[in-house]
């Protein structure tokens, strides 16, 4: 494989965007990410985009070309990948193994989701076709409930509390406060999570990732490009790309305490990396759940299983923390338009780690960044590693 | 549930009417619902149609008191995954049952009832629940 790295980022606001359309959510990212990149858009060699159900929540299918359309890049390659929630760090890793390979080298790799043209009861079921939809969709079955009955058998086997629940979304909203991309600028208090109202006992409405619009993008390119464009200096290298998959249906897993897809595709890239858990210096997880973040840090190693509601109780995830988790607000408060999600991460660890972040939400001298990017209820899950060139 | 045409529920009889499932007489294990390759010996596999037990006990459970599309009239309901006696895990309402008893380890039973009525086709769709025994 060729060394991949991340050359340039666009975001746009995350949150109840009603003023813009998916297309012109691309274009703000798609826009800002070639100018951040420095590179001329003729060179970009082909797009690679996702998002997971713009078909059920704008009418619109063949993302792809529309991508390039918009982003008037025609006629080059533009192709959707969807994998739900994960369907961005899929997309990013698509493109990281193109450039590896050395079929290309320069990419643009795009995610977006538009999900507040429908009512949130039509959200939830456009959402609800990442589980299995004839065995948990059909007998009433939303995410919120997956993700409950994962969170009462954690509180049964490990002793975890509704307590720790909430500090990882009084933790994620503490970092929005900082971030002006975020879909909240709120602080809440454990108090206020616990206060908040039963979706599926015991998730509570604070517990949960809200409805989102947004888009990011990010340019990738090969050794090959940077150094002939001179482009060292911001490059962020791809140092692993891993994805695992599982059952779609959760009552088909061995255990609902852990995501085996994420022990796998983390475990594959710290073999690709050379690294161990504690060489990640921060982590920007998939917290489309309070619990999926404590299951997260387990299952990734960062903590033994079963522990990661105390850990995160302690504050070792916090920014001060031994490994700060979701410096951008995570999925909680940053917002979570599914198909954008995945990119919005790698941006995170490409600002991280070229210290370009505002200094409420820097850390200091970060080594190696993670990103863990699930879909559904963890049937796909891709993990991303990150390290300054 | 789904946009659904009448096929869909069709083809589901045998498994949300009677529990069927399978088995693969290579490795001993039973499927719900029934799996098109054992993902344990995959071609060596012999999946061979198996009803399931009617009875089991909850693995895990929640109270949906948010119900998604199609069940917002229901609400508040248990939701909760069963193991069943000979281990295969199932998802599915627990109803008809004192809500104090609804909980990991209570054992349960299965019971016929109404999934949906919204169906797009006028179908009535019916399935599996469980109960507390």
């Amino acid at each position: 494989m060729r060394s991949v790295s991340i050359i340039g980022a666009g975001l746009t606001k995350f949150g109840e965007l009603w003023n813009m359309s998916l297309r012109e959510l691309v274009a703000e990212a798609g826009l800002k990410a070639v100018e951040d990149s420095g590179v001329s858009g003729e060179k970009i060699e082909a797009v690679y985009g996702g998002t997971m159900a713009s078909g059920r929540f704008i009418g619109q299918e063949h993302i792809g070309a529309l991508i390039a359309d918009q982003l008037g890049l025609n006629p080059i390659a533009s192709t959707r990948l969807e994998a739900a929630c994960a369907s961005g760090g899929v997309a990013l890793r698509n493109a990281y193994l193109a450039i590896g390979s050395g079929v290309y080298d320069v990419l643009a790799v795009g995610g977006v989701e538009k999900m507040t043209e429908v009512s949130t009861e039509d959200a939830g079921f456009a959402l609800g076709g990442a589980g299995d939809q004839e065995t948990e969709l059909f007998f009433g079955a939303s995410f919120p409930a997956l993700y409950a009955l994962m969170a009462k058998r954690h509180m049964k086997e490990y002793g975890t509390t509704e307590e720790q629940m909430a500090a990882v979304s009084v933790k994620n909203h503490k970092n929005g406060l900082h971030n002006p991309y975020a879909q909240y600028h709120k602080e809440i208090t454990v108090e206020d999570v616990m206060n908040s109202g039963y979706i599926a006992t015991p998730l509570k409405l604070l517990d949960c990732s809200p409805i989102s619009d947004g888009a990011a993008v990010v340019i990738l390119a090969s050794d090959k490009f940077i150094k002939e464009n001179k482009l060292d200096d911001k490059a962020v290298e791809i140092i692993a790309s891993a994805q695992a998959s599982d059952t779609l249906a959760l009552a088909s897993r061995k255990s609902l305490t852990e995501l085996n897809a994420t022990k796998i595709a983390s475990k594959l890239a710290y073999e690709q990396a050379g690294i161990k858990p504690k060489d990640v210096s921060f982590a920007e997880l998939h917290d489309c759940f309070s619990i999926a973040e404590i299951m997260a840090i387990e299952d990734l190693g960062f903590v033994k299983k079963g522990e990661g509601g105390k850990f995160t109780e302690d504050g070792n995830t916090a920014m001060e923390g031994s490994i700060p988790t979701n410096t951008s607000s995570g999925l909680k408060a940053h917002g979570h338009p599914v198909g954008a999600t995945g990119v919005k991460q790698a941006i995170e660890a490409y600002w991280q780690l070229n210290g370009a972040l505002p200094k409420e939400r820097q850390l200091k001298n970060p080594e190696i960044g993670l990103t863990h990017n699930v879909g559904g209820s963890g049937a796909t899950c891709v993990v991303h590693l990150y390290r300054k060139k | 549930m789904v946009d659904a045409s009448i096929p869909i529920h069709w083809r589901r009889f045998d498994e949300r009417y009677r529990l069927n499932g399978n088995f693969c007489e290579n490795c001993s294990t039973p499927y719900f619902p029934a799996r098109p390759i054992c993902p344990k010996c995959r071609r060596r596999g012999k999946l061979v149609e198996r009803q399931m037990p009617f009875t089991g006990k909850i693995y895990s459970c929640t109270k949906v008191l948010v119900g998604p599309k199609g069940f917002e009239f229901e609400t508040p309901y248990h939701l909760a995954i069963i193991e069943l006696d000979n281990k295969a895990k199932i998802l599915a309402q627990v109803v008809d049952s004192d809500e104090a008893k609804v909980k990991i380890g209570a054992k349960v039973k299965k019971v016929f009832r109404k999934i949906a009525d919204n169906d797009l086709e006028g179908v009535i769709a019916y399935g599996y629940k469980f109960k507390v025994v």
